[in-house]
């Protein structure tokens, strides 16, 4: 009787277990609508993720492209002109920070990605309207306009402060700041709009002639180094040129401020990968690369000319460098990188020893030599060595391989673009600078009276002096 | 009173002061200053060309001694800025007319 009852017992116990279990268990098949719920939450959560890490590295690259301006090209600059001149060389380019930001803010971002047509971009986000913390898909889908805004502002502020070196310690103050805004709403917005903006007969994506310019080497080298020359031919030489020895007041001042901007290049480049993934890597990668070796190639070339490796021959040879891999970033290999870097340190180096002395042009801090002549290089360059391996502009074929992207990949073709691009760089900064120049120079007049120059900018322009050393 | 003014390489001026303190002077002004005499300058690089720099740094020493003390001065100085070198500087002595201690006026070989 009592094992039977002990038997029992024991399977009932064994058969509650997984009654017991079954009740006490958690619902291990949600319902559908539930499920739609939290896929959709986490989609979101990506996205927020991908946006924090791309948004991140976008706004410090905002910020290192200002500080390319200032203090970088403030400094080097600042340090190649005389004493006298440090104030106003300074100030031409913080000028710009405060007049184009809202230049921008107002009417720049607009005519430069704005619909508008193949040239130049229309009116509709005046006063940023419609410029919000979304994402805009066609300007880095993962970050939000306003981000894509500010970045491509750093680029508009520094485009028009480079030209200030080719009428170096020679220009009114006044008169320079009209000019240069007037020219980056007539020369940089539509060079800007043909090449990145929606529409624009270069855009990459769909233009007539699709240009490949991943940092601006067309969009702000080109059309600066070039308005540059224009300038310098149209100004004239500086009271003295070539017969005085003019020389930097500041080698060290240069030498830092060329440093800030090597560094700050990281942001001018990788950071218009436009996100934080391999794209920016290779991007950063090749800055690097090329400034190095354009260094080396400049020192090497002037130690063989000369005997001696100069401090400013090494600065020069990295800014040249870093402006001529400015286009390619973001479509070639590192090695191609070096190779474009040693070309352009070996070339700029010509250009501003030999080439420059030849024509008698006072291009007073090699603008051209170093911006247009390296733009123009790169914007080829790039057609050449574009591959599509590091970045499939062109999208991929039926077996996900993609589409030949420079001639080495062998789309020849793309050198035509690039030329065409580069041309049209040329054409609309050697057309808008003239017509702004003359306009100007009639109506307010930019050059300095020889009292003036004699005198200084600082004083002249400012009523200030950079160095009061008895103070 | 005499004032001797000696100008001297940068590299000597700390020998050329300690030369002169221990040979009694007690005070000095001390100048920074650029020339040259039969020294050439140097060259320089800007842009891949080269220019001469023909101002050369120097320091100049400038002493008002009272009459006796004039050799003594002259002597620790050329001891101390001698190199042997082109560039090594001058000397110069003039006669002073009078001098002045501006705390507590006085004046003659008692203000020096």
């Amino acid at each position: 009787m009592l094992r039977r009852t002990i038997k029992l017992l024991f399977v009932s116990a064994l058969l509650a277990i997984p009654v017991i279990a079954l009740a006490v268990a958690p619902d291990l098949k949600p319902s559908p609508p539930a499920t739609q719920a939290q896929v959709a939450a986490l989609q979101q959560a990506i996205r927020a993720a991908q946006t924090s890490g791309d948004n991140a590295w976008v706004l410090v690259s905002a910020a290192l492209v200002l500080m390319m301006t200032a203090p970088g090209l403030v400094l080097f600059y600042g340090g190649l002109v005389r004493r006298k001149n440090i104030l106003g060389t300074m100030m031409q380019s913080f000028a710009m920070m405060g007049l184009i930001t809202v230049l921008w803010a107002v009417i720049g971002y607009s005519l430069a990605f704005g619909a508008g047509n193949g040239i130049i971009g229309g009116y509709e986000h005046a006063f940023l309207r419609g410029v919000s913390l979304a994402p805009n898909p066609n300007y880095g889908g993962t970050i939000p306009e306003q981000t894509y805004m500010i970045y491509q502002l750093m680029f508009a502020i520094i485009t028009p402060a480079l030209i200030t070196g080719a009428f170096a310690e020679r220009v009114k103050f006044s008169s320079m700041a009209v000019f240069l805004c007037l020219w980056s709403l007539i020369v940089y917005c539509p060079l800007a709009h043909m090449i990145w903006g929606v529409g624009g007969i270069l855009n990459i994506a769909g233009g007539r002639w699709p240009v490949l310019d991943f940092a601006g080497g067309t969009v702000v080298h080109i059309t600066s180094g070039v308005s540059a020359l224009v300038c310098a031919l149209y100004l004239g030489k500086r009271v003295g040129y070539p017969q005085q020895n003019i020389t930097p007041h500041s080698m060290v001042l240069s030498f830092i401020g060329a440093a800030m901007l090597w560094v700050g290049w990281f942001g001018f480049n990788a950071g218009s990968a436009l996100g934080a993934g391999p794209l920016a890597t290779s991007a950063f990668v090749n800055t690097q690369f090329a400034a190095a070796a354009a260094a080396i190639a400049w020192v090497i070339t002037e130690w063989m000319q000369n005997g001696k490796p100069t401090a400013l021959g090494a600065i020069s040879g990295a800014v040249a460098g870093l402006a001529t891999i400015t286009q390619a970033s973001g479509f070639v290999q590192p090695m191609s990188a070096l190779l474009i870097g040693a070309i352009a340190g070996v070339v700029c180096c010509f250009m501003v020893f030999r080439v420059k002395r030849f024509f008698g042009y006072d291009d007073s801090l090699d603008a051209f030599g170093v911006h247009g002549i390296g733009g123009t290089m790169g914007a080829l360059l790039t057609g050449l060595l574009a591959s599509g391996a590091i970045n499939a502009v062109y999208g991929n074929d039926a077996a996900g391989n993609p589409l030949a992207t420079g001639a080495i990949d062998g789309n020849w073709r793309q050198l035509l673009n690039q030329s065409i691009g580069a041309g049209l760089g040329w054409a609309f900064a050697i057309a808008g600078t003239l017509a702004l120049l003359f306009l100007v120079d009639k109506t307010m007049g930019l050059r300095l009276t020889a009292a003036d120059e004699s005198q200084g900018l600082d004083l002249s322009q400012h009523g200030e002096e950079g160095y009061d050393l008895n103070s | 009173m005499v004032k001797i003014e000696a100008i001297v390489q940068t590299s000597r001026l700390d020998a050329v002061k300690e030369a002169l303190v221990e040979a009694g002077i007690e005070g000095m002004t001390i100048l920074e200053a650029r020339g040259h005499g039969r020294q050439k300058g140097h060259t320089e690089f800007y842009r891949g060309r080269e220019y001469s720099v023909d101002l050369l740094p120097k320091n100049k020493i400038e002493l008002v001694v009272k009459d006796e003390m004039k050799d003594k001065t002259v002597s620790a100085i050329l001891a101390a800025a001698r190199s042997g070198r082109i560039g090594d500087g001058k000397i110069f002595i003039s006669r002073v007319d009078d001098a002045i201690r501006i705390r507590n006026d006085e004046r003659g070989e008692a203000a020096l």
